[in-house]
């Protein structure tokens, strides 16, 4: 039953693929499936910056347009940024804490297959009759009036991979609390653990919400329901703020790992432990709980009134305080350090003054009376690609060159990863530096076109020009992954040479079983600590003994494609007659599946001593 | 420090920075070049936390040069292990400290102008003042109803304002939501589907007059497919200029022409237009059979549609097909197909309606 290496067919392969519940595949999954994503959240950012290049384009329908913006939103927040996080904390976090998986790894499986699903059914709606086009916000009047199913598809797709985050937080949560190896006490988790921990826990609270939301809309639309039609006593402010208790805290759920991967960037390649460590630990804590505080900032232009408005708005500052702790302690961090500028590290200092400027103009956006005149604007609009292009897209591409060698055993080519680098980091600034001031000269956000004579015209050409060179950096990035792959030179444990927490301990790529025998963690940064002792391994805390592992399974993709078919049906519920039927042999399919995972009995297998001996003398593990 | 020291340095930074920003937009558009009192509170915050903010990034990017420059690896240190420090009390107490002081005083004029903003007392009572002026403004798809309750007098598209006073609004939107938005004037809210929201804006007539009389007003809230053309124009007139146009509204009446090809348009127009568009800005019909743009004073309208340029040739354009200048409108397909003849008469028909 084991798969220790040995050579497979690509059937083989893809089978392993759909069946796996091993943490570090899940993740090369999440990597390959963010990324496509990414890759065509990107593609519908350039069509927007093309059609506004110049005033009164008709490069694309007004109509498209909103399409193309709306899943330019949604793609990249719900089907890149997020899966491409889970990713790195699926690669990492269990090696981090010196565990053999998750807590739950075919649960792992199904948050993925689940976003998948999702994820695909969102963007069937490009063939089945046009895209969403109610803004990835999706406010309930308008994406009630729109014509199409495209919000249809918007409500069922994120419903379906919203599951999928929801237990993938879960599943991380109940890891990191119950899976840590024998020392490492909530105080010696690296930076990143703690930041998936969080954040795992704003997913928890953040993730409901967003459910009831798109429950009440998918009744609304699709079985006749009325919790927004205010002629009939509903409300449409509701959505606005059942959408943003989710949205704001979302911004955390993909900045705080973000956050966590710079943390462990800047100590690894600045030589020295991160500054500050308890009050980093804090000012995380602190930000993930403030962050359910302000969720209204996104809406003090709806008439919530002056007392609402003003309680947000200072809430809403006090955030940037711990930021700014965060910041500084990077600063200091880096201080007295022996900086090595590479790849992950150049982002990691970009970073800085990026999210700088997106930290306060934030601040600027929380001035409620001033931000009558930035809200909805592209001011608005330079301010959240700041921080989430600016922190978590950098960090992404960090975290991608960082451990790149620990998820695939090579290293991504330095030097065409700092020509990404630079292609990326001027392009951002060209793209969105300008917008603040479009915004400020009074450009409303989501607009398709804008006529000439407004003073609209260079900021907007500059912004497109911008654009391009993000794309090019990708183009170089997707040059680099593919000459990697195949030319790519096998690396050890260590690739970077100064890695401090335990993933660094275990061979690139980490063994099925990541540890032989699981470690003793003597302190913060466990590896760091044997390695200034001269020791070449970690310390085991457990004899050498069988290895007991979950069996793969098709069920989590079972279970997921159920849903994709059920949603499917309901989809067509009023237009076909044969859309609810379809909807309940999905449902059934799904439900079987999980009968047969209740009912069969799965010891899942061991991997026994011998072969353990023989796979650690390979070179298999540390 | 002596005081008129900081006071001087403070007004220099300000004047340098309002000097700059000055720069940017048009007067009858930008947010930068504030034409109003609302517009000016706004200005002034803005300026406050940029000021605030610029020191702060000041602050973080003299360390982060330092830092960069000062401790990178350089030839001969690769091995080199530098002291693990662990934190410093002093350090993050000082990081805390300072910048909840600066927030502090951003917070106090931010809480302070909100509710000065919010303040709309002087509509709302019981008897109100009879010269306070009252608009309500209803947005819908694509273009701007707006009523003078207190006069009886209806139009859209261009809102009339008088300069020098607080004029109040009442907002709402009678199909999505959208969001009124003059941005020389002041800040943006949403005309919700579900209630109505009030607030006020103030005209500085001086100013008004150097942005040429006219500001360039937006829907700021995405609405459908045409939201980027769903503009409004504000004429912002002396209080005396402003009572002579509602005089004048209240008091209009249609002028019979002699003109054949007019009366034909007339015809045209009573006959497949009247059902939605009101010509009489005295309109006492309820706002959900107002479907359409009052047309009473079409003529003295800044432009077609609300973007094109007020002409015959774009009114034709309009006319002939809406739908290829906006895109979702709610006039496409609404009446049947016009010959180019009676195309021509209803533009001179239209052409006509005029109070001024």
């Amino acid at each position: 039953m084991s798969t220790l290496a040995r050579k497979k067919g690509v059937g083989a392969v893809i089978w392993d693929y759909l069946t796996t519940v091993d943490h570090k595949k899940i993740a090369i999954l999440y990597l390959i499936a963010g990324g496509i994503f990414f890759l065509l959240g990107g593609l519908e950012a350039l069509v927007i910056r093309i059609q506004l290049a110049v005033p009164n384009n008709d490069f694309i329908s007004a109509g498209f347009y909103n399409e193309v913006l709306t899943m330019h939103g949604t793609t990249m927040i719900f089907l890149a940024a997020m899966p491409l996080v889970f990713a790195m904390m699926n690669a990492v976090v269990p090696i981090q804490i010196g565990a053999r998986d998750v807590a739950f790894p075919f649960l792992n499986a199904l948050g993925f297959w689940l976003f998948f699903f999702g994820g695909v059914f969102l963007n069937l709606s490009w063939f089945l009759g046009g895209a969403p086009d109610a803004g990835w916000t999706s406010y309930a009047s308008l994406s009630l009036a729109s014509p199409t199913h495209g919000i249809d598809f918007y409500v069922l797709g994120l419903q379906i991979s919203g599951l999928g985050t929801l237990i993938g937080g879960i599943n991380f949560l109940v890891t990191i609390i119950n899976m840590r190896a024998p020392g490492m006490t909530y105080m010696r988790m690296p930076m990143f653990t703690w930041a998936t921990f969080v954040t795992s826990a704003l997913i928890l609270f953040a993730f409901p919400p967003l459910t009831v939301g798109l429950i009440f809309m998918m009744m609304d639309r699709l079985f006749g329901g009325n919790f927004f039609d205010p002629a009939l006593g509903g409300n449409t402010i509701i959505w606005e703020h059942l959408f943003w208790i989710f949205g704001h805290p979302e911004v955390y759920i993909l900045v705080l790992p973000a956050f966590g991967i710079f943390s462990e960037i800047f100590a690894t390649f600045s030589r020295k432990r991160l500054f500050g460590y308890s009050s980093m630990v804090f000012a995380t804590v602190l930000i993930g709980f403030l962050g359910f505080m302000v969720w209204a900032h996104h809406m003090f232009t709806v008439g919530l009134g002056p007392i609402a408005n003003a309680i947000f708005a200072v809430a809403t500052m006090a955030i940037a305080v711990p930021t700014g702790v965060k910041i500084f302690n990077w600063l200091f961090t880096m201080w007295g350090g022996n900086i090595r500028f590479t790849t992950p590290m150049m982002y990691a200092v970009a970073f800085i003054p990026s999210f700088v400027i997106g930290g306060v103009t934030g601040v600027m956006n929380a001035t409620a009376a001033a931000d009558y005149q930035y809200h909805d604007s592209y001011f608005v609009v330079a301010h959240f690609h700041y921080v989430i292009v600016g922190g978590v897209v950098f960090a992404l591409l960090a975290g991608a060159h960082y451990w790149w060698p620990k998820m695939f055993g090579k290293m991504l080519d330095e030097k065409l990863g700092k020509v990404t680098f630079w292609l990326f980091f001027i392009g951002f600034h060209l793209t969105f530096f300008i917008q603040h001031f479009l915004g400020l000269m009074g450009m409303p956000r989501r607009v398709f076109t804008f006529l000439p004579g407004q003073g609209f015209e260079t900021g907007n050409l500059i912004s497109t020009v911008g654009a391009f060179f993000m794309a090019a950096a990708t183009v170089v990035l997707l040059a680099n992954v593919v000459i990697t792959t195949v030319k790519g030179k096998r690396v050890g444990a260590d690739p970077w040479g100064d890695g401090r927490t335990l993933e660094w301990a275990v061979s690139s790529p980490a063994p099925e079983y990541n540890f032989a025998q699981i470690p003793l963690v003597r302190g913060l940064d466990a590896y760091w600590i044997e390695k200034m002792e001269g020791k070449k391994g970690l310390t085991p805390a457990e004899p050498l003994g069988d290895i007991h592992m979950p069996n793969p399974s098709f069920l989590p993709f079972v279970i997921s494609l159920g849903l994709f078919i059920a949603a499917l049906g309901f989809l067509y519920n009023q237009d076909y007659a044969w859309g609810k039927w379809v909807g309940i042999v999905g449902l059934l399919v799904t439900l079987g599946a999980m009968f047969l995972r209740s009912v069969i009995d799965d010891h899942g297998f061991h991997i026994h001593k011998e072969e353990i001996m023989e796979a650690e003398k390979k070179g298999a593990g540390a | 420090m002596k005081k008129w020291l900081l006071n001087w340095r403070l007004f220099s930074l300000f004047s340098l920075m309002a000097l700059l920003l000055a720069g940017c937009g048009k007067p009858f558009l930008s947010t930068l070049q504030p034409a109003g009192e609302v517009a000016d509170m706004q200005y002034n915050l803005m300026l406050l936390s940029t000021a605030i903010m610029v020191f702060v990034i000041a602050v973080v990017t003299i360390i982060f040069v330092y830092v960069v420059i000062r401790f990178r690896q350089r030839k001969g240190q690769e091995n080199k292990i530098p002291k693990q420090v662990e934190g410093s009390h002093k350090l993050e107490i000082i990081w805390t400290v300072i910048p909840i002081l600066l927030l502090i005083i951003l917070a106090v004029p931010t809480v302070s102008y909100t509710f000065k903003l919010a303040d709309v007392k002087p509509m709302n009572k019981e008897k109100r003042d009879k010269d306070v002026v009252v608009v309500n403004v209803r947005a819908n798809l694509y273009w701007w109803e707006f009523e003078y309750p207190d006069y009886g007098v209806v139009t859209s598209q261009d809102l009339v304002v008088p300069t020098d006073e607080r004029v109040y609004f009442n907002l709402k939107a009678s199909d999505v939501k959208h969001s009124f938005w003059i941005p020389a004037v002041g800040g943006k809210m949403d005309t919700n589907t579900d209630n109505k929201n009030q607030f006020w804006l103030e005209f500085d007539s001086k100013r008004a007059e150097e942005a040429g009389g006219i500001f360039y007003g937006k829907c700021a809230e995405l609405c459908g497919p045409s939201h980027a053309l769903m503009d409004f124009k504000v004429k912002a007139v002396s209080r005396a200029e402003f009572d002579q146009w509602i005089e004048k509204m209240q008091n209009a009446k249609p002028v019979a022409s002699t003109d054949p090809v007019v009366k034909q348009g007339e015809e045209i127009f009573n006959k497949s237009c009247i059902g939605c568009h009101a010509v009489t800005p005295v309109d006492k019909r309820p706002e959900q059979a107002r479907t359409a743009p009052n047309l009473a004073n079409f003529a003295d309208r800044e432009r077609i549609a609300g973007i094109l340029e007020h002409n015959e040739e774009n009114l034709k354009e309009w006319l002939r097909d809406p739908e290829k200048i906006k895109p979702g409108n709610k006039m496409t397909d609404t009446y049947g197909k016009l010959t180019e003849e009676q195309i021509d008469a209803l533009t001179k028909y239209l052409m006509t309606l005029k109070v001024e």
